[in-house]
């Protein structure tokens, strides 16, 4: 398969359960995408969803440990990547950060991620999310951008399968979670109707970025 | 929860099901969507292909489950999990009860389980004095209410948004709206609020790869991930089963089961496990990680000629989906805690004899299971085995060893159905009533009108009407099996062949040793009487004489070609002769459009006919097309009906057993059929005949019934 086909495909599947498909030319443009979105998100959803309703205590009290500042966390990035990201979210208000994720479980805005893989005949990113921070940037955030290098895609998941496996062996090593992500959370258990965002995100944006081979 | 004692109970949670109205509807809802959804899902790809291959890896799994396991442990301990083996759902409670208490835990947060389902675990933690709470939406709703599922993929598919509103008013002392979306949001906050405090999470796994030492859970909500992620201790309960031999034999199941289950590509998250991971809380950094097997019997039902097939079931939840029985009674009776046709089975083996006793019972045997199985199982034969078994240990009932007894006599068998038709003389000018053959002899009465014996069987008016199926060099040679009803009851479906068969080369031979199939015994649980059946009907034909065996019965027919072999099968061995007689078996459409092929110059029906598909004619010989090519061969405009593959409720002794939802199944039929405006409906089974003759007439429908050979005979132009 082409790479056009493919990412052709790709934005087909991903559409059809609902994520948000669009090009990026660079990380930066990735970066901007991603506080813009931070910045649109209206009044009403500055809330994290589902504190507008009537709660229990407990889960009010939960509601309230979310900071004012809106917060975008994007673990595992290489350093000068982050600060180049943590200038432009400065510059507009927004907290960045990239650790210490089990402090925010109240709610993050968006969790921000590179894929390590996109598979074309699912629309899915696949995330080695080992590291704990990103696996709750991924979930306890309200939207999931994830960024997909074009060079990653894959036409099926079967012609990726000894990268999986490498991904999570590892060489035998160390422990590895490894996640295929596809559209948002979703649940259709009352009444069959379609919900998105029951525990983790409500939207998943991904952004394809046409890496240099 | 199926909780009745016993047969007469059950009838009674069957008939108080059936009057639960929001839960029909929306089961109704569900099995019109699903067929569609799914289709949409595997467009373009060769289902029965991925289906296989399904079956392919989880046998090859299955084989050697021992050797699964001992890589697995090798290979996840090395990761610093630890994995054990319960060899019972008690032992699998109290390992993880006790591994609850080694890491002083208080709170407890699950992912859905089936198995954990299956062991009753959480009734087992709280005796421990811990707090559990489900996380999936439809498990954490089921679980407030305190009951079981009744699906096992939407658990909470029998309640209404505004029964769920009521629920979670109550949990969080807030009036909630009738809003889905708002009782969702409600739920992700309540639901986050427990994963700060947890301090375990139990999941399942849909896989456990020996090759990686990983498990794998796939889930939409993402819940699985947070279960698996906040809490400082994880524990996954899984079944033996769902150890697969490499990561790709489990890439291969994800091809089918999302798709297969709710119509979805995949599910928004798989999910990969492969040894402890970083956990920020924990001590070292890294999660306390237990993996516990389950046995509880799989790893003998793996050595099980039969049941070992029962082992591949990916929990796809399709089975209850099609079933036409699920949809009118709902899962909480419908199974126990596995729910559908493989609840049916695997609640003898995990749950209850006596429930099962009753529940497998209520399987009308159309097979739409079987055909929509994510991993190729024989679901109705396995539930008739489980009868046949639970019969064995408990002593067969005395009408179904009388019944068995007399078929195995075809000479008394037959003497009674003659001395029956003068039995039924006073009877028979109000409309003829008389019971199904050859259950004549069944004590409980049947509900509505059915046909009464005809005054001369088709073997005794054969010899008049030989000569006119004699060509002299015949093209083909075959032999006709009638099946006792259209033998005894509707000798004239049989007699319509002769009219469309004369001139066409055809020699027609009807063996007079020939005797009923057999299956009405074997539906009752009578498994050797059965055989000794099937052995004189294939020692009736010679099967070095002909080309085709044709049936014009389908549920003979099914029965004949699917199950023969596998009836007479002895030590291991399948009988040439049963596989050459099985090999034979063709139905009239099929042997009309393929091997005759129809010629529309040849006939002149008119007007708007119907078609009624026999679960035995679509899904036991898989002849879906054929009928329709031979009513608009013969003159008629074919309207199809909805749901023509649906079972219109007649599977012999079921409509005596299950009068009620026999009757609803009918019900559904003749609306279906009466919405399509057609005059004549056609089937190809004398038994759809009756219950859809009985159902019109009880209705005072004009629409008549036909057989596919009398529409051809009577459309046929006459030389
Ligand atoms: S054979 Fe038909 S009635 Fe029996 S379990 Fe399967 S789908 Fe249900
Ligand atoms: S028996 Fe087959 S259809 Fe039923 S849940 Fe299991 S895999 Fe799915």
């Amino acid at each position: 398969m082409q790479l056009n086909e493919m990412t052709d495909l790709f934005r087909q599947k991903a559409e059809l359960v609902s994520a948000k498909v669009s090009e990026v030319a660079s990380l930066k443009e990735a970066y901007e995408y991603t506080v813009d979105l931070c910045e649109k998100k209206e009044a009403c959803q500055l809330l994290v969803s589902g504190c507008e309703e009537n709660l229990s205590p407990k889960a009010e009290a939960l509601c309230e440990t979310k900071p004012t500042a809106r917060i975008i966390a994007a673990p595992g990035m290489r350093k000068n990547n982050f600060s180049e990201f943590k200038k432009l979210a400065d510059e507009r208000g927004i907290m960045l950060i990239e650790s210490g994720l089990r402090k925010h479980l109240g709610g993050i805005d968006i969790g921000f991620t590179i894929a390590d893989y996109a598979v074309a005949e699912t629309g899915s990113v696949v995330l080695d999310s080992s590291s704990e921070d990103l696996r709750l940037a991924t979930m306890v955030s309200e939207i999931h951008v994830a960024v997909v290098r074009k060079s990653t895609l894959r036409a099926t998941t079967n012609a990726l399968e000894a990268e999986l496996k490498a991904l999570m062996v590892k060489d035998g090593k160390a422990p590895s979670y490894l996640a295929f992500v596809t559209g948002a959370s979703r649940t259709a258990d009352i009444e069959r109707v379609l919900a998105l965002g029951v525990h983790g995100p409500l939207e998943l944006h991904v952004l394809l970025w046409e890496d240099k081979k | 929860m199926q909780d009745a004692k016993d047969l007469k109970e059950y009838r009674e949670h069957i008939k108080s099901a059936l009057s639960n109205d929001f839960q029909r509807q929306a089961l109704d809802k569900f099995a019109k969507a699903y067929p569609v959804g799914r289709a949409n899902a595997f467009k373009g790809h060769d289902v029965k292909a991925l289906i296989n291959e399904v079956a392919r890896v989880k046998d090859a799994g299955i084989a050697r489950l021992d050797e699964l396991y001992d890589e697995f442990k090798r290979k996840a301990e090395a990761l610093g999990v630890k994995v054990h083996l319960a060899k019972t759902a008690h032992e699998a409670n109290e390992i993880i009860a006790r591994i609850a208490q080694e890491n002083g835990v208080k709170k407890v947060l699950k992912s859905k389980s089936m198995t954990a389902e299956e062991t009753h675990l959480n009734d087992h933690l709280e005796k421990y004095g811990l707090e559990v709470t489900e996380t999936d939406l439809g498990e954490w709703i089921i679980q407030l209410r305190k009951e079981g599922p009744t699906h096992m993929v939407m658990p909470a598919i029998h309640l209404s948004r505004h029964q769920v509103a009521d629920l979670f008013s109550a949990v969080t002392g807030a009036a909630q709206e009738v809003d889905i979306d708002k009782l969702v949001k409600v739920a992700r906050r309540e639901l986050r609020a427990k994963y700060v405090e947890a301090d375990m999470g139990i999941s399942g796994a849909n896989f456990a790869v020996a090759e990686t030492g990983s498990i794998g859970i796939i889930t939409n909500e993402g819940n699985a991930r947070l279960v698996t992620t906040l809490p400082r201790v994880h524990v996954a309960l899984v079944g033996l089963e769902k150890l697969t031999t490499t990561l790709d034999d489990a890439l291969k199941i994800i091809r089918v089961l999302p798709k297969n289950a709710t119509g979805q590509n995949i599910t928004s998250y798989v999910t990969w496990i492969t040894g402890a991971n970083e956990c920020a809380t924990c001590p070292d950094q890294k999660k306390v990680m237990h993996v516990v097997f389950l046995d509880n019997g799989r790893s003998s039902m793996a050595k099980h000629e039969s049941y070992k097939e029962v082992l591949r079931c990916v929990r796809c939840g399709a089975c209850a989906n099609v079933c036409p029985v699920y949809r009118l009674v709902g899962g909480h009776e419908y199974g126990d805690v596995y729910i559908g046709a493989i609840g049916l089975i695997l609640t003898y083996f995990f749950h209850s004899k006596e429930k099962a006793k009753a529940l497998v019972q209520n399987c009308v045997n159309c097979q739409a299971c079987k055909e929509i199985c994510a991993s190729g199982i024989d679901l109705p034969r396995i539930i008739k085995e489980v009868y046949n078994d639970i019969l064995n240990e408990e002593g067969h009932p005395a009408e179904s060893k009388v019944l068995g007894l007399v078929l195995k006599n075809r000479a008394l068998f037959h003497g009674l159905l003659r001395t029956a038709k003068l039995a039924q003389k006073p009877l028979k000018a109000e409309q003829g009533y008389l019971r199904h053959l050859p259950l004549i002899f069944s004590k409980e009465h049947n509900f509505r009108a059915l046909p009464a014996i005809a005054d001369k069987p088709f073997r005794d008016r054969w010899n008049e009407i030989k000569h006119r199926v004699s060509p002299a060099n015949p093209r083909y040679k075959v032999a006709l099996f009638s099946g006792c009803v259209q033998d005894f009851v509707y000798p004239e479906q049989l007699e319509a062949v002769v009219d469309i068969l004369e001139g066409k080369g055809v020699q027609l031979d009807f063996p007079m040793a020939q005797t009923c199939c057999g299956l009405p015994v074997r539906m009752m649980g009578e498994f050797n009487a059965a055989k000794d059946v099937a052995e004189l009907n294939v020692n009736a034909f010679d099967q070095s004489k002909y080309d085709y065996v044709l049936t014009l019965c389908a549920s003979c027919g099914g029965y004949l070609k699917e199950m023969y072999p596998r009836v007479l099968t002895e030590g291991g061995k399948i009988p040439v002769k049963a596989q050459q007689f099985a090999d034979k078996v063709i139905s009239l459409s099929e042997f009309m459009a393929k091997v005759l092929k129809l010629d529309p110059a040849e006939y002149q029906g008119q007007g708007k006919v119907t078609f009624h598909s026999p679960c035995h004619l679509a899904r036991g010989m898989n002849v879906k097309e054929e009928p329709h090519e031979a009513i608009r061969a013969s003159g008629h405009e074919f309207v199809p009906m909805e749901e023509e593959h649906v079972c219109c409720g007649f599977g012999g002794t079921y409509s005596m057993k299950f009068p009620q939802v026999s009757k609803e199944l009918l019900d559904k039929k003749i609306a279906n059929i009466e919405a399509t405006g057609a005059e004549v409906i056609v089937t190809e089974c004398p038994g759809c005949t009756m219950q859809i003759r009985g159902g019109l007439h009880n209705k005072g429908s004009k629409v008549q019934v036909m057989h596919t050979s009398e529409l051809l005979a009577k459309a046929r132009k006459k030389k």
